[in-house]
């Protein structure tokens, strides 16, 4: 692939020569239980950067805390582990002011979605040039186990042993009600599905939030995988591709209609003919029918679970705002002087 | 009529209204009008927290001290030679400050019953021989400005807006004040809208004349200028000197100024005035709260921009767990805290000093962090830039304790030459900087500089420096991740021992003891420099010594300041909190302090601190 597929990184240094995923693996020992889906993740990701072309050193790998957070650790370039939830809010500095750099942000379903609920929907407002990795093992796996924001209500952790009360989020509707302008959703060991989706959202203008459904197999063991598993998945999930009709099923018997009060719904497309199964738009204006897709899942049995690209639309970037209001203001007014901003308008001599 | 002309030295006038009357604009006008005349000067503004509080209530009421002279004065003076009373809660507000003798000018139209029961009297003090102690000038302003107006097309309610420049130009009569800068200032204001900017201006002049015909004062005042070292002067507020001193650091340094911040009194207005200069590449960030905004600046100094965030203690507690992270990251970042009275939402427009201990302390773990405090309005200029210079040359957040006072209170500065000021040298690493065992070079991050202590600032994009760093634990030198008990005791002290580093480029304190003989010294940080100063010139007015020493650094201390205790037989300390300095002080050098402690929500009076020098002095 070359980089002029990337636009939205057309600031940022390209590579002199060709790259392999081995340039990117660090020295440092990876840290993670054995079989955590964080592996997967990390291998996949370090392959794709060298599909980017672009400098290593001006790649930048922001955290918070978590387990997943220990990511920038495991790769050869900057690495900015944080403090828990706060890694959209330092990578928004950083890719504010640097807009040579690719900024990568690396987070958990507790780290985005409860300690840093309120930095992740302003991120993803203001689409700031970020790209956002949520990791979501629907627990708190550093912590050792308790509930998150994404565990199934009535879920028996070491916090719950009742089950937890907590009514769930789900991120893609979260990001969605953000007002973000890319949204995906892919999963840990989908090697080929988790490339195309990071593909998408470098190539993407502002800030992109992919879910990754991740396995951690201490603490909440085969979360996802009725979505894994050769015999169901097929039946409970949906891969959306921009364009075509919003089909699965193993024979792709299943597909996705609008009913006449505009809610979606899951039918058999031998009933209602392929004509009326709708079609993926993923840059639509309107999130309504992103968000409608959302909410299809059973966030229990994982059925109707869509994964893909959701949203994909094109807005300016917070940082390009930014540069362009100086830029403007600069040209207008002309460069600052520093005496003269000191001296004012109301001076008086004394001598 | 001609009038006469008394020549005075000093002048302390108050002007006290409604929150709606336009006091901070009357106050602000004369005072750039008394700047213009080369007196000497200091202000107060102290205006309450509610926007508007119920009209003519006590809780409404916003006021504007003004000090001036023909000497170099340090305070905006203890109490009011004038006060102006817009309406009665005006006056029973301030009345308690007001000296037996003084003017006082009174807005009799406001004084109607109804105005007089809201705020609890029960006969007109105007009428009821009250304020026999005072000289009274009952005008009716704003009956008087109404019909100086009639001709305008303008609503009611838009003429008696005007009245506060009706009392402005009365009190430019009285003192003597040149017009013009009102004049240029009105017509900018209102340029929009030429009816309103006519009857201002008609108001204006309505005032002065009426002064100038009426029998109800008879006397004039002329405030010659004050002698002051030569050079190009204007008035600065703590703020606008903050906000300006920032800007000139960046440039000194070369870096990128950028901004994080959430608003919040009293220190909005840094994040207001650095919206306005994105000529000079400025990058201001509203964020959605204090964190991100300490967050955002962080993520910047990662990037190799000077990060500022600047807040008031509210924010400084959400801010405090980030601060820590920039400790262990040891990167620049500048940390601003306007103080208010606290805890909790406490006082918001008021000043304290109570955040001292929060800004050394109020983090998890050992996490030192400098600190540096202006003492006057314009000298958060220097102030600014000082802290900037810290935190670049030993990467490490620094905190500048500004506080209410400080920030909306002014005098006049001899703008600095931007030539004479020191460059700051942020010497990014560019370098591999570590021979491997294997004889191959590698960098190491925590590799330190053996005399600041400060570890290289390698910053995204420098090829081959691709590192990982975090709020983990790192090994000296090689910054890996590291549990081992001796490297964190040793992290732990190497951390402590480069912001003790720090002292080393201080500037010894130089004690003010004009007689050389005093066996008491009086010491502060801050802004109460100005009371603390004046109140030692009233001690030595009388013949009686007394040393002064003030602190910019409160973390390190300078060098000598140990030895310069330990040479008094007794050492003051007054503070806007409950003994926060003493408490350093005491646990640091085993010196017993007599502190001196108020939380008003109001500067010293410089007769106040007179009187507990004076006590001092009597008791040795
Ligand atoms: C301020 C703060 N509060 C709490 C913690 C403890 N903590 C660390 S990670 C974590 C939850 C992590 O969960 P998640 O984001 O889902 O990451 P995972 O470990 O599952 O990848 C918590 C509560 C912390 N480090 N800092
Ligand atoms: S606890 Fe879970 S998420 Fe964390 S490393 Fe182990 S398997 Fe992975
Ligand atoms: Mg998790």
């Amino acid at each position: 692939m070359t980089t002029d597929a990337f636009p939205a990184l057309s600031l940022v240094p390209k590579a002199d020569a060709l790259q392999s995923a081995k340039d990117f693996k660090s020295d440092q020992e990876v840290r993670w239980c054995p079989g955590c889906g964080d592996y997967a993740i990390l291998s996949t990701v370090q392959s794709f950067l060298p599909d980017l072309g672009l400098k290593r050193e001006n790649i930048v790998f922001v955290s918070g805390i978590g387990c997943s957070s220990r990511f920038p650790y495991y790769l050869d370039t900057f690495g900015l582990h944080s403090i828990h939830g706060r890694a959209p809010a330092i990578a928004t500095g950083l890719a504010t002011s640097r807009p040579d750099l690719s900024v990568w942000v690396i987070t958990g379903d507790g780290d985005a979605l409860s300690i840093g609920g309120n930095h992740l929907i302003h991120a993803l407002r203001r689409n700031v040039n970020l790209k956002i990795l949520l990791f979501n093992n629907r627990i708190y796996g550093l912590t050792k186990g308790q509930y998150s924001p994404t565990s199934e209500r009535g879920k028996i952790t070491k916090s719950s042993p009742q089950g937890s009360l907590d009514y769930s989020f789900n991120p893609v509707s979260l990001a969605l009600g953000a007002e973000a302008t890319f949204v995906a959703r892919t999963i840990d060991s989908d090697r080929k599905h988790l490339t195309e989706v990071l593909t998408a959202a470098a190539a993407h203008e502002g800030t992109a939030l992919v879910e990754i459904y991740q396995n951690c197999n201490i603490f909440n063991d085969n979360a996802w995988e009725p979505l894994k598993d050769a015999d169901t998945r097929d039946d409970l999930m949906m891969r959306l591709v921009h364009g075509e009709p919003i089909r699965f099923g193993k024979e792709q018997e299943k597909g996705v209609v609008r009913k006449s009060d505009g809610h979606l719904e899951v039918v058999e497309v031998a009933k209602v003919g392929l004509d009326n199964i709708i079609s993926h738009d993923a840059h639509a204006k309107d999130p309504g029918l992103a968000f409608a897709l959302s909410r299809l899942s059973n966030p229990r049995t994982l059925a109707n679970t869509p994964i893909g690209v959701f949203r994909d639309i094109t807005r300016p970037s917070y940082d390009r705002l930014m540069r362009d209001q100086i830029a403007e203001v600069t040209e207008a007014q002309g460069a600052g002087d520093l005496q003269t901003l000191l001296y004012g308008n109301d001076t008086w001599a004394v001598s | 009529m001609s009038k006469q002309v008394v020549q005075l030295s000093r002048v302390v006038i108050r002007f006290a209204g409604d929150s709606g009357d336009g006091m901070q604009l009357t106050g602000d006008r004369f005072t750039s009008e008394t700047a213009g005349m080369g007196n000497d000067l200091s202000t107060l503004p102290d205006f309450p927290a509610e926007i508007r509080a119920p009209a003519g209530t006590l809780p409404g009421v916003s006021a504007f001290q003004l000090h001036f002279a023909d000497h170099d004065i340090m305070t905006p003076g203890d109490s009011p030679n004038v006060l102006v009373a817009m309406n009665p809660a005006a006056l029973k507000a301030n009345l308690g400050d007001v000296p037996r003798g003084a003017d006082i000018i009174v807005n009799t139209d406001e004084f109607t019953k109804r105005n007089l029961v809201k705020v609890g009297y029960e006969a007109n003090p105007i009428e009821d021989g009250s304020l026999d102690a005072f000289k009274v000038h009952p005008i009716a302003l704003t009956s008087m400005t109404v019909e100086a107006l009639k001709e305008f097309d303008i609503s009611k309610k838009d003429a008696e807006r005007a009245k506060n420049m009706f009392a402005l130009g009365l009190l430019c009569w009285l003192y003597h004040r040149p017009t013009e800068g009102t004049v240029d200032f009105l017509t900018a204001k209102f340029g929009k809208n030429p009816e309103i900017m006519k009857a201002n201006l008609r108001a204006f002049e309505a005032g002065w004349s009426y002064g100038e015909t009426t029998e109800e004062f008879s006397i004039q005042y002329e405030i010659s200028p004050a002698p002051m070292k030569s050079g190009t002067y204007r008035n600065m507020s703590g703020n606008l000197a903050l906000s300006y001193g920032l800007i000139a650091a960046a440039k000194l340094s070369g870096l990128t100024l950028f901004l994080g911040s959430y608003p919040i009194t009293p220190a909005s207005d840094i994040l207001h005035e650095l919206s306005r200069h994105k000529r000079f590449g400025v990058m201001t960030f509203q964020a959605e709260d204090e964190i991100a905004g300490v967050g955002a600046a962080i993520g910047a100094a990662y990037g190799g921009a000077l990060g500022v965030t600047t807040t008031s203690g509210p924010g400084v507690a959400l801010k405090s767990e980030a601060i820590g992270l920039a400790v262990s990251l040891e990167l620049p970042l500048l940390v601003v805290d306007v103080q208010r009275g606290g805890p909790s939402t406490g006082l918001p427009t008021k000043t304290e000093q109570a955040d001292l201990l929060q800004a050394m302390f109020g983090r998890n773990g050992e996490a030192p962090v400098p600190i540096v405090a202006p003492q006057s309005p314009s000298d958060c200029f220097f102030a600014a830039i000082e802290a900037a210079r810290i935190a670049i040359t030993y990467r490490t957040p620094v905190f500048l304790l500004s506080d209410g006072y400080l920030a909306n209170g002014s005098e006049p500065w001899c703008v600095p030459d931007v030539s004479s000021l020191a460059l700051i040298e942020p010497n990014f690493a560019t370098e591999l900087n570590h021979e491997a065992a294997d004889g191959t070079m590698e960098f190491w991050p925590y590799l330190r500089d053996p005399e600041t202590l400060a570890r290289p600032w390698a910053v995204p994009g420098t090829a081959g420096l691709e590192h990982r760093i975090g709020g983990i634990e790192k090994a000296d030198g090689a910054g890996t991740i590291s549990y081992d008990p001796e490297n964190h005791d040793k992290m732990v002290r190497l951390r402590q021992a480069k912001v003790d580093a720090v002292a080393r480029t201080i500037p010894d304190l130089v004690v003010d003891d004009p007689d050389d003989d005093a066996r008491v010294l009086i010491l502060g940080w801050g802004s109460t420099y100005g009371p603390i100063g004046a109140a030692c010139r009233l001690v030595r007015a009388e013949g009686k010594s007394v040393a002064q020493i003030h602190l910019r650094h409160l973390n390190p201390f300078p060098a000598n300041l140990e030895t310069i205790l330990k040479s008094y037989d007794r050492v003051i300390l007054p503070e806007m909190n409950l003994g926060q300095l003493s408490m350093l002080l005491r646990a640091k050098y085993l010196v017993d302090i007599i502190g001196y402690n108020q939380v008003r929500g109001m500067p010293f009076k410089s007769d106040e601190l007179a009187a507990v020098i004076t006590d001092v002095l009597q008791s040795l």
